[in-house]
């Protein structure tokens, strides 16, 4: 038991050594890319990075699934597990998304944001494997917390491409230009970089609904009523409000296009906010963070 | 009325276009293309309007109507409720953390009033909350029934005609077939039908439409949202729940008096009441060291009850995420703890006083605070505030605390008072605590007696008013006791809004028109191809219709 929580913990850190290596590689494969005429084409640091990056997910989860056996549960029931969960999925869908579109020119996001969030909950909000109280002990967690983890997923993987969308829109109507943004010429065109941000993050929303139900029946289950605004319940209900006005700003017009990315990337917010502020400063039922 | 909008179409263009055209070329847009987007009704409705220019207070009606059911508005309305939903996570609500607001108001009362005067502790029954839902709503039946209506209509129609051209559609194609024209279009039909196209040739032409469940499952998803609303409005108020402590060995009894609180719903009716009876016969908690921090941590709270229902008992156990469902009502486990049984003689040995008394715990250890109250029996009215340990263990100071949630060493200190219990103004009193304005006290900290009592112990109070023994141990539980008649309705509303999202966002809306030309003995077939939402396997979708007729190579786009 120890012994695999200390292995979980060396997994953790050895992925986050990958995960740096990787990150520096995308970028230098970016500001290549900015330097060639063709702009469009990876450079061989690509594939290197995008190997560690695979190596690093491999390590992350060794230490997710070790932490999970030393816990004999499911590796995600405070703010460090659930933290080392989503990271896992967040570069998880990364990955996956690569069989169905090249969104390598992304990985330098994806990598850095997955090393930032892994470093700070392993440093600030790392707790030892503890038992489950009994309100925690649950078929609804297990569910409840798995899409959650998957839609944040998503999102964060949707709001890099947001953020993409909206440098690049910028570049195309010359407002932003130098060599400080040549490396933008190895994004897809903004049009496109919306509609990918679009399909991902409606996948987001599908499992942030089931996150929102799944979360309702075991407020149920567990305290007797399966809505009562408690402040995590509402925040939940905030992003998924958030999110539907984003899918809605793609169908109307004068709302394409930036704002829709804006709106993105609002909502991606209050996921972060949701998932730090909301849970270390807030008052409410849902104490897990461990701390 | 001179500063109304003007009642012509082009005045709520505006409003009502915001809809997407899907950046879709405009000629396209009249007939053949114009999908059924809430636009689409809605501009016929507006080739009425052009016939009524003047309308007056109906136009304005309208203005405003079109303005409210706008994809704008809704978008608008949506950002707002998410807002407005701020404040509540920031500010203790009323119905969540009652506790919380009193807080609030003894820390601040100033701007306690301020926050009250604006609903901010009742912020999603607040008036401004409530006005941007049921706005949102309005604007959502608005929006669904023209397009319900619309959708119902293509749902029955023939796919749209052929466009005058196809150079703007989103995919062409054309190749030669080795075919008479009907063979040709004949393959063509074929094809399509068995990618679940709906079909129908015209002269030289096939024209083609699938995926009519997205707009399907679109409608459903929404149509749900405003049945989950509705549910909530009208059944709410036949809900009801309660509070109440059972302890070990002691029986519940649903009925109003049973109860130590009731929240009822505006329509409860007190026969609603199912007579059903749980006994509590043991409390069992488990703990374990968590050694990270030192302290003990409950990892498993069972309640052994028995249940009876008319003449029939049975054993059941309530858990904390395991409530018990019994006449139409569910019990929820919430709360547990200790309570001493504590015997009251009066000199003569005359029991005066005999129960297990309710302690609310203090602690993760279990230390426990109540209240005793002997307003008859005895010479004099006497209260005793109560501290229970479980395990009871004397701190360097020389206090006691507990050092262990489970009873190794129960223990009960009292301070004990007399005179005036204030139990006879008629003013209800709050069981846990005791006042001791027009009281005296006789024992217990701060005096010379302490009072310090084993289970099994004894003690003489002074002036010989009597003895008081710690006769036994018990635990309790609080339930929570509901009747919740939305549950089923928001469920299935819930169900069908997961399914009609599900539905409409993996179906793709497609629309394919084929038209041939005779050339010789063989025909040529033109495609057309054209989407509604973002379609990047469209242009493959079709290649994979052609290839069903003819080889690939001999296609050009
Ligand atoms: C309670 C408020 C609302 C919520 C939570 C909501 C949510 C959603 C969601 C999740 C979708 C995507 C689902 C799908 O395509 O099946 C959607 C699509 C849509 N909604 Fe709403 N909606 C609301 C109100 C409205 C209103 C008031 C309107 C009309 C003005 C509207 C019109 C539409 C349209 C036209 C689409 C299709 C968008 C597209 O094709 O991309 N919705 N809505």
């Amino acid at each position: 038991m120890e012994n695999l929580v200390a292995y979980s913990l060396l997994a953790t850190y050895s992925t986050m050594a990958l995960y740096t290596l990787a990150f520096v590689l995308f970028t230098v494969d970016l500001a290549l890319r900015a330097d060639t005429e063709a702009g469009q084409k990876p450079t061989r640091w690509l594939r290197s990075a995008m190997a560690l990056l695979i190596l690093g997910w491999v390590l992350h989860g060794v230490a997710t699934v070790t932490r999970g056996i030393a816990a004999a549960r499911v590796p995600w029931a405070n703010m460090f597990e659930f933290g080392l969960t989503a990271t896992f999925v967040l570069v998880g869908v990364f990955l996956g998304v690569q069989f169905w579109r090249d969104l390598r020119f992304v990985g330098a996001f994806v990598s850095g944001l997955a090393l930032l969030a892994l470093g700070i909950v392993t440093v600030n909000f790392y707790v030892d494997v503890v038992p489950l109280p009994p309100a925690l002990q649950s078929v609804w967690l297990v569910i409840h917390v798995c899409v959650a983890v998957l839609g944040t997923g998503f999102f964060a993987t949707g709001a890099a491409i947001s953020a993409a969308q909206i440098f690049q829109e910028l570049h195309e109507e010359k407002r932003l230009s130098g060599r400080n943004w040549a490396f933008l010429r190895a994004f897809p065109e903004a049009t496109v970089l919306e509609t990918l941000a679009y399909r991902i993050n409606v996948i987001g929303f599908v499992f942030w609904t089931f996150t929102l139900v799944a979360g309702a029946i075991w407020a149920e289950r567990a305290w007797g009523r399966y809505w009562g605004w408690d402040t995590k319940e509402v925040w939940t209900f905030i992003i998924w409000i958030l999110f539907a006005a984003y899918i809605h700003s793609r169908a109307t017009r004068g709302w394409r296009g930036r704002s829709a990315a804006i709106l993105s990337l609002v909502a991606f917010g209050a996921v972060i906010f949701n998932y730090t502020i909301v849970n270390l400063f807030f008052k409410g039922l849902h104490v897990y963070s461990g701390l | 009325m001179a500063s109304l909008p003007p009642s012509d179409t082009s005045g709520h263009e505006g409003a009502s276009s915001g809809e997407r055209i899907g950046g879709q070329p405009a000629d396209l847009d009249k007939d053949t293309l114009s999908f059924d987007t809430p636009g689409a009704p809605r501009k016929n409705r507006n080739a009425g309007a052009i016939i009524n220019p003047r309308l007056g207070a109906l136009g304005f009606a309208r203005f405003v109507w079109r303005l409210l059911t706008s994809m704008r508005t809704a978008l608008i309305l949506l950002v707002l409720l998410a807002v407005a939903a701020i404040p509540g996570s920031l500010v203790p609500q009323r119905s969540s953390d009652p506790n919380g607001v009193v807080q609030f108001r003894t820390n601040d009362p100033e701007l306690f009033e301020f926050y009250d005067s604006l609903s901010l502790f009742d912020t999603y029954t607040s008036p401004w909350f409530s006005a941007i839902y049921l706005l949102l709503f309005i604007s959502l039946i608005g929006c669904i029934l023209p397009r319900t209506s619309y959708h119902w209509k293509v749902l029955f129609e023939a796919p749209p005609a052929v466009p005058t051209s196809f150079a703007r559609l989103e995919v062409t194609r054309t190749h030669r077939v080795e075919a008479d024209l009907n063979a040709a279009l004949d393959a063509a039909a074929a094809a399509l039908r068995s990618a679940r196209y709906r079909v129908v040739r015209e002269g030289s032409a096939v024209r083609a439409e699938r995926g009519y469940m997205r707009e399907t499952g679109n409608l459903v998803f929404h149509v749900a949202l405003v049945g989950i609303l509705a549910t909530l409005g009208f059944a709410s108020g036949f809900g009801w729940s309660g509070q109440r402590v059972i302890v070990e060995g002691q029986a519940f009894t649903n009925q109003l008096s049973s109860y130590d609180s009731f929240n009822p719903g505006r329509f409860f009716d007190e026969n609603a009441l199912e007579p059903y009876g749980v006994r509590l016969n043991t409390f069992t908690p488990e703990y374990v060291m968590d050694e990270s921090k030192g302290s003990w941590m409950p990892i498993d709270y069972t309640a052994d009850v028995t249940v009876t229902e008319g003449q029939t008992s049975s054993g059941a156990a309530l858990k904390v995420n395991e409530p018990l469902s019994v006449g139409g009502t569910s019990m929820y486990l919430l709360g547990n703890g200790f309570a001493p049984e504590i015997t009251v003689r009066a000199p003569d040995g005359t029991v005066v006083f005999q129960q297990p008394v309710v302690f609310l715990s203090q602690d993760a250890n279990l230390t426990s605070l109540g209240v005793v109250k002997i307003p008859d029996g005895l010479a004099e009215q006497v209260g005793m505030k109560g501290f229970f340990y479980p395990t009871a263990t004397m701190l360097s100071s020389g206090a006691l605390a507990s050092s262990n949630p489970e009873p190794l060493n129960p223990t009960l200190t009292f301070n004990i008072y007399t005179g005036d219990l204030g139990l006879d103004q008629g003013v209800p009193r709050n069981v846990y605590e005791l006042n001791t304005d027009d009281m005296t006290q006789i024992a217990g900290r701060h005096t010379d007696v302490d009072v310090e009592l084993a289970l099994g112990d004894s003690f003489e109070l002074p002036g010989g008013l009597g003895t008081i023994e710690f006769s036994g141990l018990r635990r309790f539980i609080g339930v929570d006791i509901q009747h919740d008649p939305t549950q089923l309705g928001v469920g299935i509303s819930t169900a069908l809004a997961i399914a009609g999202l599900l539905v409409s966002f993996s179906t793709r809306r497609r629309r394919v028109w084929v038209v041939a030309t005779a050339k010789g003995s063989a025909t040529e077939l033109s495609w057309g191809a054209q989407s509604r939402t973002d379609d990047p396997r469209l242009a493959a979708s079709t290649d994979a219709l052609i290839a069903r007729i003819v080889p690939t190579d001999k296609v050009s786009s």
